[in-house]
């Protein structure tokens, strides 16, 4: 255990140094983000406009929303996507085999190697506009703080997802942007699952849980919707993270490396 | 004139037969444009109460129109662009008697065609969720829908190209299309109709390029069509625009390129 975190800490560290070359990228990011959050605020906005309001949830819970699915899209573009994305030219290229000889796990390899400081951004504007709708909704520091449980099971189910599909790289080889249609899925995170038809909320809760991603949160921070949601977002992150191992050690069975 | 003909009808097929050649990945582009169906859920179920100027029926009809015209109007040239200008590529196709603009041009043109069979399937599938909406665009809007699809994508390229020629001077030229792509989302029409933005908002931006990318062909393919020749006649504009940029730009951009590692 010792040995990962210090190969962590060497991971992250060169990462940072590495990014820190293009420090111009951090300003043009962060304009990025700033103007990603005015367009998602239009876009609710939109909605409420004309005194509609998503069932049972106000400007000010609907902002709330938006801002958990703003913090996940920082930890996305920080540790998920440049490293998955990685999944896919190290089994293009064969790579992978130098991997698969280092003396850690192949998973821990591959999820960590690199991170990058450019979803920073979007992390801090999520998190203003939390603070922003949970003030005007009088939240105490004990509904954030039991929020952060369901938050990191989102995390962790949304990172189980995605390592999931990086792993059909190795049948399918050119799936660059497999990441994409997950991405695009989970837009559907942005606003609070309510605000869907049926049918949309059953696909949204049991095929791709975006439900459990932000809605979830969310009620949490707002004492709705009960313990059973929450437990619910225990156990599919745990599973999740179970299945994913299974899956990458099935799928390994079937790499056959390039040109050989 | 022949010799033109001839040079498309190669590309097309040698590039359609590359794109046919990855499908997997077809289907996962086709499917990660879902986002105007997952607006079209939320749209749908807002307008139960008859809040808004529009119906459920026009809302669902609207979205599958934009998924379509969203479908036909993908461009991703700037990927390509930098990574030849940084990785000196470029070089060997500048010595071709074609413009290397025509090349990824063609490639975007056939890739339409292979996607297209699962595009419908998708759309297919829920106008099964929704039968109610289902419609047919008059023929003559239908024609107009096309032309305007067409123009769409042209201009949709011209600009991307535009910006993939900073690549000569920056290495991350693909920012600047992030940041269009923003206002490009937020402000075509593809998180809602037009006619649902608030009215100041909407005379901006129609001086803007984005709402002739998918509002203004996905009105026109649902039979509501919306200041057409004026439509028709902004697209020409900023293509133009766009164009004479362009070319400007490429010609300053080569005296400034070096292949890399040559």
């Amino acid at each position: 255990m010792e040995r990962y975190w210090k190969v962590l800490r060497l991971f992250w560290s060169t990462a940072i140094a590495a990014e820190l070359e293009y420090r111009l990228n951090f300003l043009v990011t962060a304009l990025i983000s700033l103007g990603g959050l005015v367009g998602s605020l239009f876009g609710l906005f939109l909605f409420y406009r004309t005194g509609y309001e998503f069932a049972g949830w106000s400007w000010e819970a609907a902002l709330l929303v938006l801002g958990l699915f703003t913090v996940l899209q920082g930890f996305a573009a920080t540790v998920l996507i440049p490293n998955l994305n990685k999944i896919v030219s190290q089994v293009q290229q064969g790579t992978l085999d130098f991997v698969l000889l280092k003396p850690i796990s192949s998973q821990f390899w591959l999820s960590t190697r690199v991170i990058s400081p450019w979803g920073l951004p979007d992390v801090l504007f999520g998190l203003v506009m939390i603070g922003y709708g949970g003030t005007r909704l009088g939240l105490g520091w004990a509904d954030y703080a039991l929020a952060i449980f369901p938050l990191l099971f989102g995390a962790l189910t949304l990172y189980s997802l995605w390592f999931m599909l990086g792993a059909t790289s190795i049948w399918f080889v050119k799936i660059y942007n497999v990441t994409e249609v997950l991405r695009g899925l989970l837009e559907a995170g942005r606003f609070p699952i309510a605000a869907y038809p049926v049918a949309y909320r059953a696909f949204f809760t049991f095929v791709v849980p975006v439900a459990f991603l932000t809605t979830v949160p969310a009620q949490t921070m707002l004492n709705q919707g009960g313990r059973g949601w929450l437990l619910a977002s225990a156990l599919l992150a745990t599973v999740l993270m179970v299945v994913a191992n299974r899956f990458w050690r099935f799928a390994l069975r079937f790499y056959t490396s390039a040109s050989s | 004139m022949k010799q033109a003909l001839k040079i498309s009808r190669v590309m097309l097929s040698v590039y359609y037969a590359y794109m046919v050649e990855y499908r997997a990945e077809l289907v996962f582009w086709v499917l990660s444009g879902t986002f105007p169906l997952i607006l079209m859920g939320l749209w749908v179920e807002a307008a139960q109460g008859n809040q808004f100027d529009l119906g459920p029926t026009e809302l669902v009809q609207y979205f599958l129109a934009v998924f379509l015209v969203r479908q036909f109007t993908v461009v991703w040239v700037i990927w390509e662009f930098e990574r030849e200008v940084v990785e000196g590529r470029l070089s060997p196709y500048l010595l071709q008697p074609i413009d290397p603009a025509w090349r990824h041009f063609f490639s975007h043109v056939s890739e339409r065609f292979a996607r297209l069979p699962f595009a419908f399937l998708l759309v297919g599938f829920f106008l099964l969720l929704y039968p109610y909406a289902a419609w047919l665009p008059s023929l003559g809007n239908l024609l107009l829908g096309l032309l305007a699809i067409a123009l769409a994508f042209c201009l949709r390229f011209l600009m991307q190209y535009t910006f993939a020629l900073a690549a000569f001077w920056t290495e991350r030229a693909s920012a600047l299309e992030q940041f269009w792509f923003l206002l490009y989302t937020f402000l075509s029409g593809m998180i809602a109709p037009l006619s649902l933005f608030p009215d100041a908002v909407r005379e901006v931006v129609l001086w803007t390029p984005f709402p002739y990318l998918i509002y203004f062909p996905a009105s026109l393919l649902i039979n509501r069509p919306d200041h057409v020749a004026q439509g028709f006649a902004a697209m020409v504009l900023w293509s133009a625009l766009f164009w004479g940029l362009n070319r400007w730009l490429w010609r300053q951009g080569l005296k400034q390129y070096s292949g890399m590692g040559a």
